[in-house]
């Protein structure tokens, strides 16, 4: 049977869904400590001084340890590949508190409760700092968020603690002036996208013990097994095979879990204690304690002919990564990386970036990545063009668009010399499917419903990447058992995504057997072959090139006469990064007295190469649409005046619910990438980009109110529309600003 | 201190601490079929049935038990594995951390709604929050049940 | 869930308030579902669940709710709809979800006076009372502006009137979220009451507004188009609005202008 492109079910579908208990903190763990985290009250503070006699004494208590107490050594939590772009800024506890909810202290005691009171007899006294809250000003902000001198980066990324900068980034090709030069029309505008929280149904946890050979065990629900192994054992001072990381079934990352949030302090008490422990974060740690997506502002300048060819594109984007640099760099890099390319008529394009430190919760990685920032202000600029040029925006897209085989010095695997080719793209037929499914013909630019209710549409495009070109790695190994069945071993995280699943799907379909004949074992770095895990969408593409390179061996093998156990072994790591693409349509309708908007319909027409799993696909996209559209309209993490976090509940932080969601459709477009698993690319991230600025664009279609500052809320539409009808200037550059 | 509560048809006594929620006390004594989600009762992750109705059992005093009867989703035999069925044939699956209280939750909603349209369905089932699916695979996955469950 | 030291469930309600006025910090347990939200220390808890408050009786005059009435219950009971039509079941169909519905009471949500109700604000337009134990009867709009200090909410009356007609209308940013304002109009043989609430402060009748209104019934049988904008305008006027998280002061006004009016045509003149 051929599996490529069946709607097979998830392996472990049933038990997941019953309620067997197979998450990190189901497992059984004996008589075990309770792992309770103090955090710093303050943004931004030294700890003069750090009291637990009391807590030492209170019965129950095993352990508590302050920053005098855990080893001096940097590090950073982010899950990438070593060396790290990311600066080596953490400590597990550090003099230094750099945002409210930083960690203070490391209570383990017998029971939470018990650890909680210990917590009210800490006595901290604090030299409390003026905190770098606006990443407008923290360049020049006399506080700076980084003093420690053995702060260090494995190479140059711009990273420039005493300016508050966690690292720039440019790139591009051509002469700017020049181009624009050449242009009849330009626009020029600035346009923000706020932090979103990745608010995964289970929060963080981890337990930790030590096994009869007295080596660590972390058992973490984390998408990232060996960097967790191996950043654990940096920090704790012991050697990577001391440590064992297990990752059980997951309840959502989004990327959230491609940051070490929780397993060292568990980590540390074990080690200290010789004892099992276990930490879980609460809703609020989850939500302020941990990481959300990068905040950007971002200023693009667009030329182009009267004829809507853009032949300049010029982006400068400010990025904010709160109080350590995690992913900073490269979230960065990736928004240049993943917007520029899909415009290839530019003759000059360049995107430069700075990511500065705040006194905030760190950002980290969150599906998107940069790219959905970036494609939120490029797609809405390009949406404004279409309009200054008097031209239907679908039709300037199609004229100026990438297309397959043709080549650009900024997509990935493109080097000095030579720029690399676009092997596989029906962005075009996207773009043309996506009209026809919203009824943009019929619809644009929007209809009267009646006397307050308008409808209008809009579009967007986006492209992600597959995997990071020459960095991202997989092995898988395929065993023919003694007993004539089959073990997969992988190393990617299934997070819920079903990545257990479709990779065994291409094995089946490889080694031409029943499905039902593989086992597959994943979630143990001590069983699994290498892999960097699940995230920078790789595990298609990456991974599912090793398992088929596995299968190939393992046939190799046994038509050799090897005798079982025959292993066949596959090792991946690509040269490129073969981009999926998406074309967005966005339905919405407002009502013009009160501002409310409704996303009615929303179309997404993808190319993510072959499809593996179509009903896995579809999910993936409808997912990733619905986080976008909360990123376009609900979604806001805010802070008060003092940094602490406002949005620290799901009754203050909205992800959209069942109601908010009116329709969705999903069409594949495949092409094919003849360097991919059976022509696969990647469907994990480029999925959540298109939603803003499609449903800016909508909103802007309906009411003529332009919206460039996420979340779009009923009070700026409104309010615009106001100013619009009385042509008072209520508050300047009202529209412009968050409401 | 101690109370009498059924919990899937079974009688038990428990022992509960004053400020205990339900959801806690459930886990405590092995019921690892409920999770939470938050702490404010906004993501339905913890529904059960207390008395055949849903209930939020993180927003429940576990000492209210006392004299009622519990359901989890292990107390609903073969209609929950079957609704799970749905989901799963669905790929609205995913990482399956909201799927147990999401399948109380509809369970109830056969029992209260007749024929529901899409929009009652997505009314009934609003407070239950997911954030892999984007909701519309579990819809369908419900919808397809229904007409199944009408047929049987 | 609670911070709570005892836990009793009384079976008079003699019994409960001896509990409860002994110590200040006892606290009463109804809903509990924004009681766990805060960090209060309580002694002892005094649930009312074992007091056969969960009850909804048709009066002559009157509809009661007992105070441990589930909010779906609330919403979906006959007494309820065939009484006052939609406005109760649309008042709180926003509110979270069905299993929270489920858990909170009617009398969790009043007692609370809390900005954000929608409950409050629809109770208020409907000249509901409240019952206290010690304090017997008592308007909820005299509750709200001065509750007692100590007492059990037993029960909330809601006058009927078969002519009524109602409407409830919010502003809320996602489905399930807070409200940005809440309004309900009701048009009774009494006149017009008109209630705006989440502004953020609780809900407040707008007095002004519906005295304009109520003076041009005395005169004449209908109200005109322009009567109903004059008075929107005036409720705005006469209200005090204020900014926060969810929205800006401009913002709610606008909002309140917007739904008032669109309440009042609702009500009045057979739309």
């Amino acid at each position: 049977m051929c599996y490529i492109g069946q709607s097979i079910e998830k392996i472990d579908g049933m038990a997941i869904t019953t309620g067997e208990p197979v998450y990190t903190d189901d497992r059984e763990l004996s008589d075990h400590l309770y792992v309770h985290i103090v955090r710093s009250p303050h943004a931004y503070a030294r700890i003069i001084d750090i009291d637990v006699e009391r807590v030492k004494r209170l019965p129950g208590v095993e352990l508590v340890l302050t920053h005098e107490d855990v080893p001096a050594t940097r590090f950073t939590a982010a899950g990438q590949s070593f060396p790290e772009p990311s600066p080596y800024d953490r400590r597990i506890l550090d003099a230094y508190v750099r945002y409210v909810g930083d960690p203070v202290a490391i209570i383990a005691a017998d029971s939470k409760a018990t650890a909680k009171k210990a917590e009210k007899l800490i006595r901290v006294t604090y030299d409390i700092f003026d905190p770098v809250l606006d990443p407008k000003t923290a360049i020049e902000h006399k506080s700076k968020v980084h003093t420690e001198e053995d702060l260090s980066c494995h190479f140059d990324f711009g990273c420039r603690p005493k300016q508050n900068l966690a690292g720039s980034y440019e790139v591009g090709y051509g002469d700017m002036d020049h181009a624009l030069s050449e242009c009849d029309v330009v626009f020029e505008n600035e346009y923000s996208t706020q932090a979103q929280a990745h608010a995964m149904m289970e929060t963080y946890r981890s337990t930790s013990h030590l096994d009869e050979a007295g080596r660590l065990v972390v058992v973490s629900a984390t998408q990232i097994p060996f960097h967790v192994r191996r950043i654990t054992a940096k920090a704790l001072g012991m050697e990577e095979d001391q440590v064992r990381v297990v990752k059980p079934r997951i309840g959502g990352g989004f990327g959230g879990k491609q940051t070490m949030a929780s397993e060292l302090y568990a980590a540390i008490v074990t080690l200290k204690t010789g004892k099992p422990a276990r930490v879980v974060f609460n809703r609020k740690e989850t939500f302020s304690m941990s990481s959300s997506r990068h905040a950007f502002h971002i200023n693009i300048k667009l030329g182009a002919t009267a004829e809507g060819i853009i032949k300049a594109i010029d982006m400068q984007a400010l990025s904010d990564t709160g109080a350590y640099g995690e992913h900073a760099w490269t979230v960065l890099m990736v928004a240049g990386h993943k917007s520029l390319p899909l415009y290839n008529q530019a003759i000059a394009a360049r995107y430069q970036g700075q990511v500065v430190y705040t006194n905030k919760m760190p950002a980290g990685a969150l599906r998107g990545y940069g790219v959905t920032q970036a494609i939120f202000a490029m797609e809405s600029a390009m949406n404004e063009l279409a309009d200054k040029l008097g031209m239907d925006p679908a039709e300037l897209r199609l004229k100026n668009i990438i297309k397959q085989g043709e080549s650009n010095p900024i997509l990935e695997g493109s080097s000095e010399s030579a720029s690399a080719k676009l092997e596989s793209c029906t962005l075009n037929r996207c773009i043309e499917m996506g009209q026809k499914k919203i009824g943009w013909q019929e619809k644009y630019p929007r209809k009267q419903i009646s006397d307050s209710k308008v409808r209008g549409v809009g579009m967007a495009i986006t492209m992600q990447g597959s995997g990071i070109a020459e960095i991202d790695s997989a092995t898988a190994e395929i065993v023919l058992e003694t007993s004539g069945r089959y073990t997969l071993k992988i190393g990617a995280t299934d997070m819920g995504t079903g990545c257990d699943t479709i990779l065994l799907q291409m094995a089946a379909d490889a080694l031409k057997v029943d499905i039902n004949e593989i086992d597959v074992l994943t979630g143990d770095t001590d069983e699994m072959p290498y892999d960097t895990g699940s995230y920078a969408s790789s595990t298609t593409y990456v991974t599912g090139n090793a398992v088929l390179r596995a299968s190939e061996d393992l046939k190799k093998k046994v038509l050799n006469g090897e005798n079982a156990p025959v292993t066949g072994s596959g090792y991946f790591s690509g040269d490129t990064s073969p981009p999926p693409f998406i074309a967005g349509f966005a339905e919405v309708e407002v009502d013009i007295d009160t501002g409310h908007v409704q996303v009615i319909d929303y179309v997404a027409a993808v190319d993510c190469g072959t499809v593996i799993n179509n009903n896995l696909a579809r999910i993936q996209v409808e997912g990733g649409l619905v986080q976008g559209i909360g990123m376009a309209l609900y979604e806001d993490v805010q802070h008060t005046s003092r940094g602490h976090m406002m949005t620290n509940t799901f009754m203050q932080y909205k992800v959209p619910t069942r109601k908010d969601i009116q329709g969705l459709q999903v069409e594949f477009v495949p092409s094919y990438e003849p360097t991919g698993p059976k022509g696969a690319k990647s469907i994990g991230e480029v999925v959540i980009n298109t939603p803003p600025p499609a449903i800016a664009h909508a909103i802007a279609n309906a009411t003529g109110v332009h919206v460039r500052s996420l979340p779009i809320g009923p009070e700026g539409i409104c309010m615009g529309i106001i100013k619009q009808q009385s042509k008072v200037a209520l508050i300047p550059d009202f529209v412009q600003s968050k409401c | 201190m101690d109370i009498r509560t059924m919990i899937n048809e079974e009688t038990r006594t428990l022992e509960v601490f004053p400020g205990e929620s339900l959801a806690a006390l459930l886990r405590r004594y092995g019921y690892l079929e409920v999770r939470t989600g938050c702490d404010t009762g906004s993501c339905g992750l913890c529904t059960v049935w207390m008395d055949g109705k849903p209930i939020l059992s993180c927003s429940t005093l576990a000492a209210r038990a006392a004299g009622h009867s519990i359901t989890t989703i292990k107390g609903v035999g073969k209609e929950g594995e079957n609704l799970a069925k749905f989901l799963v044939a669905e790929g609205a699956d995913q990482c399956g951390y909201c799927s147990p209280g999401f399948i109380m939750t509809v369970l109830s909603m056969k029992k209260e709604l007749k024929n529901p349209t899409e929009s009652a369905i997505k009314h009934y089932l609003n407070g239950n929050l997911c954030r892999c699916t984007g909701y519309e695979g579990q819809t369908r996955a419900i919808k397809k049940w229904l007409v199944s469950s009408k047929g049987a | 869930m609670l911070n709570m030291k005892k836990y009793v469930a009384p079976e008079t309600l003699q019994d409960a308030w001896s509990l409860y006025s002994t110590n200040p910090n006892n606290v009463i347990l109804g809903g509990c579902a924004f009681l766990r939200l805060g960090k209060k220390k309580i002694a002892t808890g005094i649930d009312l669940c074992n007091l056969g408050l969960d009850y909804i009786k048709d009066h002559e005059d009157y509809v009661e709710v007992g105070a441990m009435t589930k909010i779906s219950a609330f919403a979906t009971h006959k007494h309820i709809t065939q009484n006052f039509k939609n406005i109760l079941p649309d008042c709180v169909e926003n509110i979270v979800g069905v299993s929270f519905r489920n858990t909170a009471t009617i009398g969790g949500s009043v007692f609370g006076r809390y900005g954000f109700s929608d409950i409050v604000t629809a109770l208020l337009a409907l000249n509901a009372e409240i019952e206290l134990y010690k304090g017997g009867h008592m308007t909820l709009s005299r509750y709200l502006k001065a509750p007692p200090k100590f007492d059990i909410l037993t029960a909330i009356r809601i006058p009927k009137d078969k002519d009524g007609r109602y409407h409830y209308a919010s502003m809320r940013h996602s489905s399930g979220d807070f409200p940005m304002l809440t309004t309900a109009v009701c048009r009774t043989d009494q006149g017009y009451t008109l209630s705006v609430g989440a502004r953020p402060l609780r809900a407040q009748k707008a007095k002004k507004a519906m005295a304009y209104l109520n003076d041009i019934l005395k005169t004449a049988e209908q109200v005109g188009e322009n009567h109903l904008q004059m008075a929107s305008e005036l409720v705005c006027e006469e209200l005090s609005f204020g900014s926060n998280m969810r929205a800006k002061e401009a913002y709610r006004k606008h909002l309140c202008k917007v739904l008032i009016l669109r309440g009042l045509k609702e009500v009045s003149n057979g739309h």
